[in-house]
């Protein structure tokens, strides 16, 4: 008699009864090659604990936790933050519901595309490291053409990681990436502009996932881009703001 | 439904999310749209049938979903951890003695079912239930992915997607 499939694999998962594990035991000895598998299986099984299980006891992110503790009422609560952060945006972005220049849009585009390319990164996320400060906010600032500086977003809880230099539409492009303590990255992205602009309050653009308020200041675009929620990064695009022009 | 029996669930929908997904960043992005969704939904979960299995269904339905849009949307951005650490051996033979990259290489649905049985430790019948095919299907999809698995963990079977110039 042989095995059938159905019962090795049962045996390998423990699903057999007593008299039924008897019997795959006693056609194992026989068949070799099907022990092998057995424990080959089985070894699979473990190995599949050893390298899963850690993960049950990772602390879980506060944005998983948060889901499955709202209930059904927050609907209106979620929809009464949307009004307010659109009174915020409002109150930032005069000129939100004037007319987008193409130039300025796209800006946004190539920001995010920078931050989808980028901020995913393990071993290179930067060109420079925040180790070397000094140096990369000099470097990038001879390429751009402008004094440029990388604001300090301790507060928000992200600390700088590095920078590196992109090719843009009118020249050379900065690119700052910052990263929270849970590896969550952000991404400002500068770029002097061609011809003369004037300022733009702040304008928000969703490119995929990735959001991002950007606006003009004197002779430079700024972009700062992220997965996360519209008002927290708000919040920190204000900083950036405000520590550029203090 | 009460949510907080949802998040007792959580710590063991982000396992089978992490082996699911292979990186972090995919896998809770799988688990927040099922815990979203099991929370829109929660009127169509009946009391006192397993929470957890109509969550691995939850689960399922929107990876599938997530596959199929990644599919028309081809992903800009390549995480070079993610993909399979390969090194070429004697001749076309690549060897891949890590569990996480070999699991990559199942097909989804193979992938699915090892770890729904070898890791959740469902029962054949919860797993056809939570994959919505028949228990035959669920067997069959086991022997291969297991039998794939082994070939590619013992090194045995060399990656047919990659080429090797001579």
């Amino acid at each position: 008699m042989k095995l059938s499939e159905d019962e090795l694999h049962a045996y390998v998962d423990d699903r057999l009864d007593a008299e039924g594990r008897r019997a795959v035991e006693a056609l194992l000895v026989q068949a070799p090659e099907d022990a092998a598998r057995v424990a080959a299986y089985r070894e699979q099984n473990a190995a599949l604990h050893a390298a899963f299980d850690p993960v049950l006891d990772e602390p879980v992110p506060d944005h998983l936790r948060h889901i499955s503790t709202t209930r059904h009422a927050p609907r209106v609560a979620v929809a009464a933050g949307w009004l307010a952060l659109g009174a915020v945006i409002g109150w930032f972005a005069n000129s939100l519901l004037t007319d987008r220049p193409h130039a300025l849009l796209s800006f946004s585009r190539q920001a995010a595309l920078a931050h989808a390319v980028y901020s995913p990164e393990v071993r290179h996320p930067v060109e420079v490291g925040a180790a070397e400060q000094e140096h990369l906010v000099n470097w990038l600032s001879k390429r751009v053409g402008a004094k440029l500086r990388a604001p300090v977003l301790t507060a928000e809880g992200y600390e700088l990681v590095g920078g590196r230099l992109l090719p843009g539409e009118s020249g050379a492009v900065a690119q700052f990436m910052y990263q929270d303590g849970k590896g969550k990255r952000l991404t400002l992205y500068v770029s002097r502009l061609a011809g003369k602009q004037r300022d733009t309050a702040f304008r928000f653009s969703q490119e995929e996932k990735v959001s991002v308020f950007y606006w003009i200041d004197g002779a430079l675009g700024y972009a700062l881009s992220g997965e996360l929620p519209k008002a927290d990064l708000l919040n920190v695009a204000t900083t950036v703001y405000k520590q550029l022009n203090p | 439904m009460n949510p907080e029996r949802i998040a007792e669930h959580i710590p063991r929908l982000r396992r089978y999310a992490r082996a699911l997904a292979g990186d972090q960043h995919a896998a809770d992005d799988l688990v927040q749209d099922t815990l979203e969704r099991a929370i829109n939904k929660g009127h169509l979960w009946r009391p006192g049938s397993d929470l957890r299995a109509w969550l691995f269904a939850i689960m399922h339905n929107v990876f599938v979903n997530q596959l199929r849009s990644r599919q028309a949307h081809p992903v800009d951005a390549l995480d070079e951890d993610a993909l399979p650490a390969v090194a070429p051996t004697d001749g076309a033979r690549l060897e891949i003695r890590d569990l996480q990259t070999a699991l990559a290489m199942l097909s989804p649905e193979q992938r699915e079912v090892v770890l729904l049985v070898g890791l959740e430790q469902l029962t054949y019948a919860e797993a056809s239930h939570a994959l919505g095919i028949p228990i035959g299907t669920v067997m069959s999809r086991l022997f291969r992915g297991r039998e794939r698995l082994r070939l590619l963990v013992t090194g045995a079977q060399p990656i047919p997607a990659l080429k090797i110039v001579k």
